[in-house]
């Protein structure tokens, strides 16, 4: 008999409806291999119970003949930056430990209203702030994947959605969701072999999901396959009117207009995101997706997007200046984290509960963002950020005047070990390289998988789309996906 | 007014005031939040979560708020700005649950504005100053402390947390008390009129930043101060006249005035320093990315102009010019618009019961209300909006005078039995049985009966001494228990006393 587990969402929605197993029977199988799992420690909450409720419910509905969500019967992963009523958030900090929210953020409620059972709540860097899990209060997120040739050391499944993408490559849940301020969705999705798309910003509301960076969060899906992709993010998607900067269009059917056939599609590849030094695997998958999209019909042109080179330093202006402010509210005095020395005034109170609730790399954030924004700099640091950023923007609204989308690798390298960046800041920064751009144009843009390098990691391409069209990004992903025939699973240790 | 002079050692000294007045929105809903606003709620029972900045939260713009702000400013004829932002004012409270309040710095919603104060009462048409109004703009409100609750913690009520206000930023264009006092008052009715902001001082529906700084006549603009949140026009006036004369015996001492935030202690009618600028707050403004730029169309631009009431100036010049009020009564009456709204009603009733165009029951109406009406009220410390007596009731009151059924006197006892029992005055003057009347008869009778009981003094008059004309009037009167039309009274008593 199959592995369920092994099943894609899409295999395991349309298997529980033709009736070759039950939801219980999914939920069970992933519940075990969570439970299993501990030495990954994607899960900062386990939630057992909840994905054999759902999927009760979903049987129940199946045999009364009840009509069935888009999702019945597949359990998936919650990155736990979304709230979730009743159930632990955290966003991995020490500051909301043991916060229990009493409401449920508008995209996981979509997923649950579609009969989606929640597994867990997936580990991340400490308010999504990372891009290799290592600044969890909760721990490091271990990647499934080793490198070969015996070599033991415990790799970064990347970040800050960590748990999500070790959890899914290892078969702990076939999806997660997952929020991309900078690349978290599709650094960690190229780190661990797997797919994962970033919407156009405002598909997918932002209420209810902890902010980072107010202007850049989005929510998006992961998953094993570009189709699971593309039916998670129908759901997820849809106009909010509890956000105001949610778009309010009516969500295309990405799944069912699924095709591979790029005929008539011209792919533009940026030349400023080859620049000296690339990794020479990196070079050489990026050229196979170039012949891969051709033979998929696809004409291809060199574009240019000059202001490339800007976009990290404007990244690290604008994320952590709006960061320095969505993260006030932690204040300790109406929920979460507090401390209170004795004798303390409120100032104290402030400083001790800030100090000891935020971690090292929050407090760097916090503090690059207050001195952006602060009199006399701000003018010099976040004014020309935003000038820097409309120029970002108009790079890839010129590039589209010649192509319909842009590929490009999604990492400057595969994965690295745990510990091996975590001394320099910078050299973090630097893996956000490919992936901030279309974070500051708000475009959206998808990872997929597309081989193995020499040590036998996963490596990642990068699909960037006009606004608003999700559709072709996921086509090209698909035609990847087809030629690539990525089959590669980490093997387990665990 | 204008003309306001400090008298120092060193000769005379000239204050130069700018408001700012946060006037707090009219809604049934929070700026950003959909809590209610209600005010004197039990703490923290209108707090939703976006106001209590749970996480993940965020704001969505309150469509009435902005209505309010732009009607505003249509009604002092400001620039309104079809485009404008939210800021960010970043800084650490106990009140500030965001750790940020949500205003609008660079871009504000309503730019140059005008309102025009009067500065002689009596003269309302000539004796104007325009005051200018830099901007307005929305922003939030913040929760309250309160220190009183427990022997060594503070609590926190987030009731008013997320309330819309507008702020108000005048120009510094007023030159002595009077003239900032004048700016107030007309701006608070003006908000009244337009129902933006209901203008409660007292329970902080409107409070007053007062910016003062003092100079020689003509001279460069000295360093102003900023007394914070001053809560009534007396208030304002006094914080305006104490801080000039402070300022100017600092400076004629040798001193120099510090750029500083201070506080009005009504007991002592004093100012004094809260904070100075050296330790105010960095904070940190920048465009708020939970919300996208306010774009306004022209739709709803017009609906807003379209809602507008009338405004106190054009209404107190049609009082004057189509109903032929006098300056002092137009101007009186549009002071407020509760108080015109009155007005208007009486108007309208009167004219229907007496069948008249309002014109010619205009000045009737304006001087009953300001006179009989203000008076009673005064007496019984009661406020228009709790009179006893309906502009209907007194639009029949009216109407009985005016056809001859009650005298002056006679309404003036038919009004004191309607403050009381609130009864009809028709009803009144049937049960009561004070009906004027002309029965020349009765009246002869009455005139010929007091003459004949004061033989002495007809002899008196006759002999030259006619103040006794009043007496036999007030005596024929009194016969007739008041109810005797006086113009009848007059004629008989003048024909009985020449016979």
């Amino acid at each position: 008999m199959t592995n369920l587990t092994d099943l894609t969402v899409a295999e395991i929605r349309d298997g529980f409806r033709a009736g070759d197993f039950s939801a219980r029977e999914v939920a069970e199988g992933f519940n075990a291999n969570v439970a299993a799992a501990k030495a990954l420690n994607a899960f900062i909450v386990e939630t057992p119970e909840k994905a054999l409720a759902a999927a009760d419910a979903a049987d129940k509905a199946k045999a009364v003949g009840e009509t069935l969500g888009a999702l019945a019967g597949v359990p998936i992963g919650m990155k736990d930056l979304f709230c979730t009523e009743g159930v632990q958030t955290t966003a991995a900090s020490h500051m909301l430990e043991g916060f229990v929210p009493t409401y449920e953020s508008t995209v996981s409620g979509k997923l649950w209203a579609a009969g989606a059972g929640m597994l867990g709540k997936l580990n991340l860097d400490q308010f999504a702030m990372g891009s290799s899990n290592e600044t969890s209060y909760f721990g490091n997120v271990i990647s499934p994947w080793k490198r070969g040739g015996g070599d033991n050391a415990a790799l970064a499944p990347g970040g800050s959605s960590g748990g999500s993408s070790s959890a899914i490559s290892a078969r702990l849940c076939p999806a997660a969701t997952g929020t991309d301020t900078g690349g978290s969705i599709r650094q960690p999705a190229a780190f661990t072999g797997i797919s994962g798309i970033k919407p156009t910003y405002g598909r997918c509301s932002r209420w209810g999901i902890v902010a980072f960076a107010s202007s850049l969060d989005q929510a998006g899906p992961m998953a094993r396959t570009v189709r699971d992709n593309a039916l998670l993010l129908e759901v997820m998607a849809g106009f909010d009117p509890k956000d105001s900067t949610s778009l309010d269009l009516a969500v295309p059917q990405w799944e069912a207009n699924l095709s591979s056939d790029l005929r008539g599609k011209t792919v533009g590849i940026p030349k400023e995101y080859r620049p000296d030094g690339l990794n020479a695997e990196i070079a050489a998958l990026w050229d196979k997706g170039i012949a891969w999209l051709k033979d998929a019909g696809a004409n291809v042109v060199e574009v240019s997007l000059p202001h490339t080179k800007y976009a990290l330093p404007t990244y690290y202006i604008i994320a952590p200046a709006e960061a320095s402010s969505n993260l006030a509210r932690y204040d300790g005095v109406r929920y979460g984290q507090r401390d209170l020395p004795d004798g303390a005034g409120l100032q104290d109170m402030y400083a001790a509960t800030r100090a000891a609730g935020f971690g090292p790399e929050v407090k760097r954030r916090i503090m690059i963002g207050t001195y952006v924004l602060s009199a006399g700099f701000y003018d010099a640091y976040y004014t020309q950020a935003q000038k820097v950023r409309a120029l970002i923007a108009r790079d890839f609204d010129r590039a589209f005047e010649q192509c319909d989308l842009l590929l490009t690798p999604t990492a400057p390298s595969a994965a690295f070990t745990l510990g091996e960046k975590q001394a320099d800041p910078l050299a973090m920064y630097l893996n956000d390289v490919f992936t901030v751009p279309a974070s500051l144009a708000g475009l959206p843009a998808m990872s997929v998988p597309g081989g193995l390098d020499s040590q036998g990691l996963p490596l990642g391409l990068q699909i960037i789309g006009k606004a608003l069209d999700e559709q072709t990004v996921l086509n090209a992903g698909l035609a990847i996906e087809e030629r690539a025939g990525f089959v590669a699973r980490p093997d387990k240790w665990w | 007014m204008s003309d306001y002079r400090i008298q120092g050692a060193t000769g005379e000294w000239e204050v130069v005031v700018g408001l700012e007045v946060h006037a707090q929105v009219t809604s049934n809903a929070k700026l950003f939040s959909g809590a209610a606003t209600a005010f004197g709620a039990e703490p923290n029972t209108q707090v939703s979560l976006v106001d209590a900045a749970m996480p993940g939260m965020l704001p969505v713009p309150n469509r009435e708020c902005i209505r309010q702000a732009v009607r505003t400013g249509m009604a002092i004829d400001a620039q309104i700005n079809k485009w404008s932002r939210f800021d960010r004012k970043n800084y650490f409270y106990a009140d500030l649950p965001q750790g940020y309040q949500i205003s609008q710095l660079y871009h504000p919603i309503v730019g140059e504005g005008q309102i025009e104060i009067v500065l002689d009462e009596k003269n309302p048409d000539t004796s104007t100053k325009v005051i200018g109004v830099e901007r307005i703009h929305v922003e939030q409100d913040a929760g309250k402390l309160m220190h009183d609750q427990h022997p060594t913690s503070s609590y926190v009520d987030l009731n008013r947390s997320g309330v819309a206000l507008m702020e108000i930023v005048s120009r510094p264009d007023m030159r002595s008390p009077a003239e900032a006092g004048a700016y107030l008052a007309k701006l608070r009715t003006i908000l009244r009129y337009v129902g933006s902001c209901d203008g409660n001082m007292d329970q902080g529906s409107m409070r007053a930043d007062v910016n003062v700084s003092v100079r020689k006549p003509g001279g460069e603009l000295g360093t102003r101060t900023e007394t914070k949140n001053v809560n009534s026009v007396r208030f304002v006036m006094a914080v305006v006249e104490r801080e000039a004369s402070r300022q100017v015996d600092v400076l004629e001492a040798g001193g120099k005035i510090v750029q500083e935030t201070r506080l009005y202690d009504p007991d002592k009618n004093e100012t004094r320093s809260m904070r100075s600028k050296e330790d105010a707050h960095d904070y940190r403004y920048f465009p708020d990315p939970d919300l996208l730029p306010l774009v306004l169309d022209d739709a709803f631009l017009d609906e807003c102009r379209a809602s507008l009431p009338e405004l106190p100036d054009v209404k107190r010049k049609r009082y004057e010019q189509a109903l032929g009020l006098s300056p002092y009564n137009a101007a009186t009456l549009t002071a407020d618009a509760d108080t015109a709204r009155w007005f208007e009603t009486l108007l309208t009733e009167s004219a229907a019961a007496q069948k008249k165009s309002e014109s010619d029951v205009a000045k009737a109406a304006a001087n009953w209300l300001l006179s009989d009406l203000y008076g009673a009220l005064n007496r019984l410390g009661k406020s228009l909006e709790d009179s006893p007596v309906s502009p209907a009731q007194a639009a029949e009151l009216l109407a009985l005078v005016a056809d001859g059924t009650l005298s002056g006197s006679l309404a003036k006892q038919v009004f004191e039995i309607m403050l009381e029992t609130g009864d009809a005055p028709g009803k009144i003057v049937e049960e009561k049985g004070l009906k004027q009347t002309s029965d020349t008869g009765a009246i002869e009778a009455a005139v010929a009966t007091v003459l004949a009981n004061n033989a002495d003094k007809v002899e008196q008059y006759r002999g030259g001494k006619e103040a006794l004309f009043g007496f036999f009037v007030g005596q024929t009167m009194k016969a007739m228990q008041g109810k005797a039309n006086p113009q009848v009274v007059n004629e008989l008593v003048k024909k009985a006393l020449a016979g």
